[in-house]
């Protein structure tokens, strides 16, 4: 049913409907409405769960290991530092082939602090062996979530899945959202089975030591696994799309790129505004288009390639930066197309929106604009100059 | 090269936070006080001006109408009045 | 698309209005999208929320420079700051009045009514809480929504004593802009 929802909200009713057994969680700006909502779910009995309050988010994402190491499925939520504070445990969670499900209200990193969004925080946790999924909208935020279940609970898969979602934008942002029922979730989501857990009737170490002759494979074997998603998301997005009557290519989206000569590859919220600049130039016949990363890891390449090799203009947003190297989103776009015959004349790469700068439609059209001209590396639009000097007096 | 990074002390004396008052402002009664400095301590712009007994005033240009030091007051010498009526005064 | 800015300070309820404005617009099967944008996080920091909608679902994230509608919580933003900035040639500004700020002076097709809302607030909710009776103004300034829709919004959020007194302040918001109009043609 249609309902007008703030996006925490909206996050909070979904995992109410994937019925975890666990949630435990340290609340964070933008994160904070979601666990709050959750743990007044679960203190109303409105949610059949433990909720565990824990000191900082390292703990958290331990509780929730250690729920999904006895077999239950598991929740949580953060945000910016809080993500950093989780990272140990966050690779833990992939390597030891746990597959929680983990919403990110994606916010800036301190120093300085700063509570507004950015994607500095999940991309910097790109490395851990997660799949990561930016979302657009509210719609998208509901039915990923569902998704990212089944995803990591696939038997062979089994891989945590982050849900990224644009802080304050979405998190705080009030939509219309197309609420799934209990029934349809049921039906698309069965209970969790675990494939191993700590049990003391049949106990077993997980986690254990991984010597030199050990390590390899294990870590090769995430490797595979990650292959392998890129494989499983089109068909759960299609037996999504059979269930809940919604469709989503899950990995990427074309916009108007089909016969395009200028296109921008982005993720999450901002996609949304450069589809309406991509309208607006488009009736003024220019020819322009969008190229949407929802899976961020694994990293869609062959779509992406297959997306862009006859685009001559190619710009990539980047709402984070790897100081000191090339912006990360567009160094695995432009990884895509190294040794290609076919590939665009250039690829242009943009940091823009760090810190909740607001990424206007003019923001947008400069970015088009500028795609028109030579090659740009790691451009940083809507800079302050004034705000700049050399020396620290 | 450096942004934005550090701020020199001061620069809150900048941010006039009296324009965030909207309903009420202290009215010192000057009768009880015991120059205790509970309100001074309590104000969260340091805006109190103390002073002897019964001398005690505010800056508005940055008080923001809070109320805590009527609050924390232990002789109740500060009470919280509406903006129009003190002016009108 | 209409645009709308809110002006108000950290703890007036500015995001419960664009809630309320957004669900009013949701209840009439159109697409809103109402967001916050917080400068400092303190009570009575200026803070600013918007309600961006259309009738098709709406796609851009950014914040409104541009408003076609604004409505001002707290007239004594207005004392040193631009809150008519980027209105619309012929935008609709609504005020919650107050004694001794001065309305400035707008373009000849922009309009504003100054609604005595807390005035309002504190006949039928007790408490100077003006935000639904401007509401109430909003529909008959602008005459994009009929009160049914706010009233729909309104039940959602509120129960009991409160549901019935933002009810009746949104329904005399409504009035006083009417009668303004009425006198004025």
């Amino acid at each position: 049913m249609k309902e007008f929802l703030e996006g925490s909200m909206a996050v909070a009713r979904t995992v109410q409907l994937c019925k975890p057994g666990v949630i435990s969680a340290y609340p964070i700006t933008p994160q904070t409405h979601i666990v709050e909502e959750l743990a007044q779910m679960v203190a109303d009995g409105h949610l059949n769960a433990e909720f565990v309050n824990v000191e900082s988010e390292h703990s958290a994402a331990s509780v929730v290991l250690g729920a999904l190491a006895a077999g239950v499925r598991a929740y949580t939520a953060t945000s910016s530092q809080g993500l950093l504070l989780m990272s140990e445990v966050i690779f833990n969670i992939a390597g030891m082939r746990l597959p929680l499900v983990l919403t990110d209200a994606n916010r800036a990193i301190s120093a300085p602090i700063n509570i507004w969004n950015d994607q500095q925080d999940t991309v910097s946790l790109r490395d851990a062996g997660w799949v990561q999924l930016y979302v657009e909208n509210l719609q998208e935020t509901v039915d990923f979530h569902i998704m990212a279940y089944k995803l990591a609970e696939d038997k062979n898969i089994m891989l945590p899945v982050m849900v990224c979602m644009d802080g304050f934008i979405l998190t705080h942002g009030i939509e219309s959202v197309d609420m799934p029922s209990q029934e349809q979730v049921d039906k698309f989501l069965p209970p969790y089975k675990a494939l191993y857990k700590l049990d003391v009737d049949n106990p077993m170490t997980l986690g254990p030591l991984a010597d030199p002759d050990y390590y390899t494979e294990a870590r090769y074997a995430i490797q595979e696994t990650q292959k392998k998603v890129l494989e499983v998301i089109p068909r759960l997005t299609a037996d999504f799309a059979r269930a809940f009557g919604r469709t989503y290519n899950g990995l990427i989206e074309e916009y108007h790129t089909k016969d395009a000569e200028r296109v921008i590859v982005a993720m999450g919220s901002v996609c949304g505004s450069i589809k309406d600049v991509v309208d607006e130039l488009r009736s003024k016949g220019k020819k322009v288009g969008l190229l949407k990363i929802v899976s961020y890891r694994p990293f869609p390449a062959q779509e992406i390639y297959d997306a862009l090799k006859n685009v001559s203009k190619v710009g990539v947003v980047d709402r984070a930066v790897s100081l000191g190297s090339f912006a990360p989103l567009a160094s695995e776009i432009k990884a895509t197309f190294f040794g290609k015959k076919k590939k665009p004349d250039t690829i242009s790469s943009f940091v823009v929106g760090l810190g909740g700068r607001d990424i206007t439609k003019d923001s947008i059209k400069e970015i088009f604009r500028m795609l028109t001209q030579k090659e740009k590396t790691g451009e940083f639009i809507d800079l302050k100059p004034e705000l700049l000097k050399e020396n620290y007096e | 090269m450096f942004g934005p990074l550090n701020c020199k002390a001061g620069t809150s004396k900048k941010n006039k936070t009296g324009a965030w008052r909207v309903e009420l402002r202290p009215k010192y009664l000057h009768q009880n006080c015991i120059a205790c400095k509970l309100c001074v301590t309590a104000c969260p712009e340091g805006c109190i001006i103390p002073g002897e007994k019964n001398a005690f005033e505010f800056d508005a240009a940055y008080c923001k109408g809070c109320g805590l030091c009527a609050a924390i007051c232990p002789k109740k010498d500060i009470a919280m009045v509406k903006e129009e009526e003190q002016k009108s005064k | 698309m209409k645009e709308i800015r809110i002006h108000a300070r950290a703890g007036q309820g500015a995001i419960t209005t664009a809630t309320l404005l957004g669900n009013a617009y949701f209840q009439k099967g159109m697409y809103p999208y109402a967001f916050p944008h917080f400068g400092a996080a303190r009570m009575g920091a200026p803070m600013n929320a918007f309600v961006r909608v259309d009738s098709v679902p709406v796609r851009l994230r950014s914040q409104i420079y541009e408003p076609d509608y604004l409505i001002i919580v707290d007239a004594t933003l207005m004392r040193g700051f631009n809150c008519f900035s980027g209105l619309q040639e012929n935008g609709i500004a609504i005020i919650n009045h107050r004694e001794g700020v001065e309305v400035p002076k707008v373009g000849a097709r922009q309009k504003t009514y100054v609604v005595p809302a807390n005035d309002i607030a504190m006949k039928t909710i007790g408490r100077p809480l003006g935000n639904t009776a401007l509401l109430g103004a909003f529909c008959a300034a602008t005459g994009d929504l009929d009160l049914d829709s706010l009233n729909v919004a309104i039940k959602k959020r509120f129960a009991g004593k409160a549901q019935e007194g933002n009810l009746e302040a949104i329904k005399l918001g409504y009035a006083f802009v009417n009668d303004l109009k009425k006198s004025t043609t």
